[in-house]
């Protein structure tokens, strides 16, 4: 048998034995990402359906000058507050989100055909009450624009005089567009468990074993070093792809679960997703468990791999927040760059758009390229003499 | 057969081996003596290819390790001084891996592991797994894994380390054995007892060099001491 197949086979065995690495790699790692998908996704969609139907609140002051005006708004959902002494102040002091005054003037300017006033008293700085001072100001204008058409028609005028410009809005967000939006943090996740499967191995490879004393006695045996790494590799890849293939199965069950319908969205989390999905990230796994390896090769201890691993998978996100904070268009270099490139490709993929085969080729071709120059990398610190020595 | 030739190695500034020369004889136990911190540990790593020494030359059965390193590895069965075993797998797991990495089919390695495991006496260790081993039954586990190729050369370092009187014995008996099969061993320790209730050939290094060499008797009478451990430090203080 290949030496680099014996070290994986015993590797894998071992592993397997390794409560902690099953928890990690099988369970936590797979299911971690999902789940918490699904209860932040549950969570806001839960809010923004309940802010769109519940009633709204708000501090009405001489609602009496405008009967007819508050009637119709209660109609749409208002809730009349009884009124205030000061309302401005009592917005800047957050005591409430909103409040409505009615002018003076009020019932004589609408009885003289001339534009009555009314006030919205608000902050704009608190984003949490914008949604609400909207709804108000929209049922203000549809109220508005009621009467303005009654009065016209009133004169034997028809309403279409006074709206001479009509602004028709087609968002082209298609709902699969408008899904993956909130879906901006999946790639990041996907990306998670690869890490996470990998990382008890990868650990295990070089501090994990100088730590028990292994190491010098498995190197003395008559085996070049560059097969135990490719066996310790394999074994590393095999559990980071279990447990990226694991997340992928609990993303596409998990897509059942979300209240993407309510919001008028989709995800292609489908069969589709899937099969391009595993042999897309497929270089990836490679080039990170085989990086993770590295990183690990220079910590001393276990302690010491896992704090620089820990960071590492921080790197990531870079590509995320880049994505989420800056949407650029994609360009076709950008498939060239791994964890970028098979970012922006699961992104089309959950969009239902269609993907180049040039720029899958590249990510794969330039991302395998990565890996094996890491491995050639990794091949060199494992032929250091100091590699071996535990003290 | 063992020679090294004029062995140096230096980390930094500090000359752990200054030029160590000696032969250990098939079919003799060698010792090589010295206190900790002497160069012992080193010199070994040197002769199985671990460490590749800064000047001079080390052959086994007259194959140049420098030259074919994974051929002296292959004549060698080594305990190193760190002998971690994996505490997941069974004694017998732990044996069988090494005998698959010395490239032995499955069929040999478990009729090789099933007679080192008869030998030494861990016919009830064989299918445990190792966490929770005594000292003395790590050792075993070590040494069988070690010679599981059945190696002619056999190199131990401070074999008897943490070893109780009964372990250090029936270990002991085994390296008899092996010398009486005509095989060649050669054992590190900085135990005076050691050396005088086993070896043919002794090697006393201190600082990184060989300062006396002979058998116990010659040693002795080299010291003009009747005792080996006062020749021992005799040698020792007057070591540069």
């Amino acid at each position: 048998m290949n030496p680099a197949l014996t070290v994986f086979v015993k590797e894998c065995r071992e592993s397997l034995r390794d409560r902690r690495v099953l928890l990690n790699s099988l369970l936590l790692g797979p299911l971690l990402g999902p789940l918490l998908f699904l209860v932040i996704m549950r969570l806001v969609v839960g809010r923004e359906l309940e802010k769109a139907e519940r009633p709204l609140p708000v501090v009405v002051i001489n609602a009496e000058r405008a009967p007819e005006l508050i009637a119709s708004l209660r109609q749409m959902g208002l809730e009349q507050k009884p009124p205030i002494a000061d309302p401005e102040l009592a917005v800047r002091e957050q005591r409430i989100d909103l409040a409505l005054r009615v002018s003076a003037d009020y019932g004589a300017d609408w009885r003289a055909g001339q534009p009555a006033q009314v006030e919205l008293i608000y902050d704009s700085s608190r984003r949490e009450a914008n949604s609400d001072v909207e709804r108000l100001r929209g049922m203000l204008e549809s109220y508005g624009r009621r009467h303005g058409a009654l009065r016209l028609l009133a004169r034997g005028l028809s309403p279409a005089i006074a709206t001479p410009l009509v602004i028709a809005s087609s968002d082209t967000a298609t709902p699969q567009a408008r899904g993956a939006l909130l879906f901006a943090m999946l790639p990041y996740m996907l990306v998670l468990t690869i890490f996470i499967g990998g990382i008890w191995l990868a650990i295990d490879s070089t501090a994990g074993e100088r730590e028990r004393q292994s190491l010098e006695p498995l190197l003395i045996n008559p085996v070049p070093r560059d097969r135990i790494l490719l066996g310790k590799l394999l074994a590393t890849a095999i559990f980071s792809l279990a447990s990226l293939t694991l997340g992928l199965l609990a993303f596409l069950l998990v897509g059942h679960f979300m209240p993407t319908e309510q919001l008028g969205l989709s995800l292609a989390l489908g069969p589709r997703f899937f099969a391009v999905a595993l042999p897309l990230l497929l270089p990836l796994v490679l080039l990170i468990c085989i990086a993770q390896i590295l990183i690990a090769a220079f910590a001393r201890t276990v302690r010491e791999a896992q704090t620089y691993l820990g960071l590492a998978q921080l790197v990531p996100l870079i590509p995320s927040i880049v994505l989420s904070v800056l949407p650029v268009k994609a360009q076709l270099w950008m498939y060239a760059v791994p964890l970028l490139g098979q970012q922006l490709a699961i992104m089309r993929l959950l969009r239902a758009e269609p993907l180049s085969a040039i720029a899958l080729a590249l990510s794969v071709a330039v991302t395998t390229l990565a890996a094996v120059a890491v491995f050639a990398l990794t091949r060199r610190v494992y032929a250091s003499e100091r590699l071996a020595i535990s003290t | 057969m063992i020679e090294l030739r004029e062995l140096r190695k230096s980390f930094g500034a500090v000359r752990a081996v200054d030029g160590v020369s000696f032969v250990a004889r098939d079919g003799e136990i060698t010792g090589l003596l010295g206190p900790n911190g002497a160069g012992k540990t080193t010199t070994l790593r040197m002769l199985y290819t671990l460490m590749r020494p800064d000047a001079g030359s080390i052959h086994v059965d007259g194959r140049d390790a420098a030259e074919e390193p994974l051929a002296v590895r292959r004549l060698l069965g080594v305990l190193p001084d760190s002998r971690g075993l994996y505490k997941r797998l069974t004694a017998r797991e732990n044996i069988e891996y090494f005998a698959a990495l010395q490239g032995l089919d499955a069929a040999a390695a478990r009729a090789r592991a099933d007679g080192l495991i008869d030998t030494l006496g861990m016919a009830d260790l064989a299918a445990r797994r190792t966490e929770g081993f005594s000292q003395g039954e790590r050792v075993k586990t070590a040494i069988a894994r070690a010679l599981v190729h059945g190696p002619r050369n056999v190199v131990l370092d401070e074999p008897t380390n943490g070893l109780d009187v009964m372990a250090t014995r029936s270990l002991r008996e085994f390296l008899r054995r092996l010398k009486g099969e005509g095989r060649c061993v050669l054992l590190s320790t900085h135990l005076m007892q050691e050396v005088a209730a086993l070896c043919d050939h002794i090697v006393i290094i201190a600082h990184g060099r060989v300062v006396a060499e002979g058998t116990p008797d010659e040693l002795r009478a080299a010291a003009s001491e009747s005792n080996l451990e006062e020749a021992f430090m005799r040698f020792i203080a007057a070591a540069p």
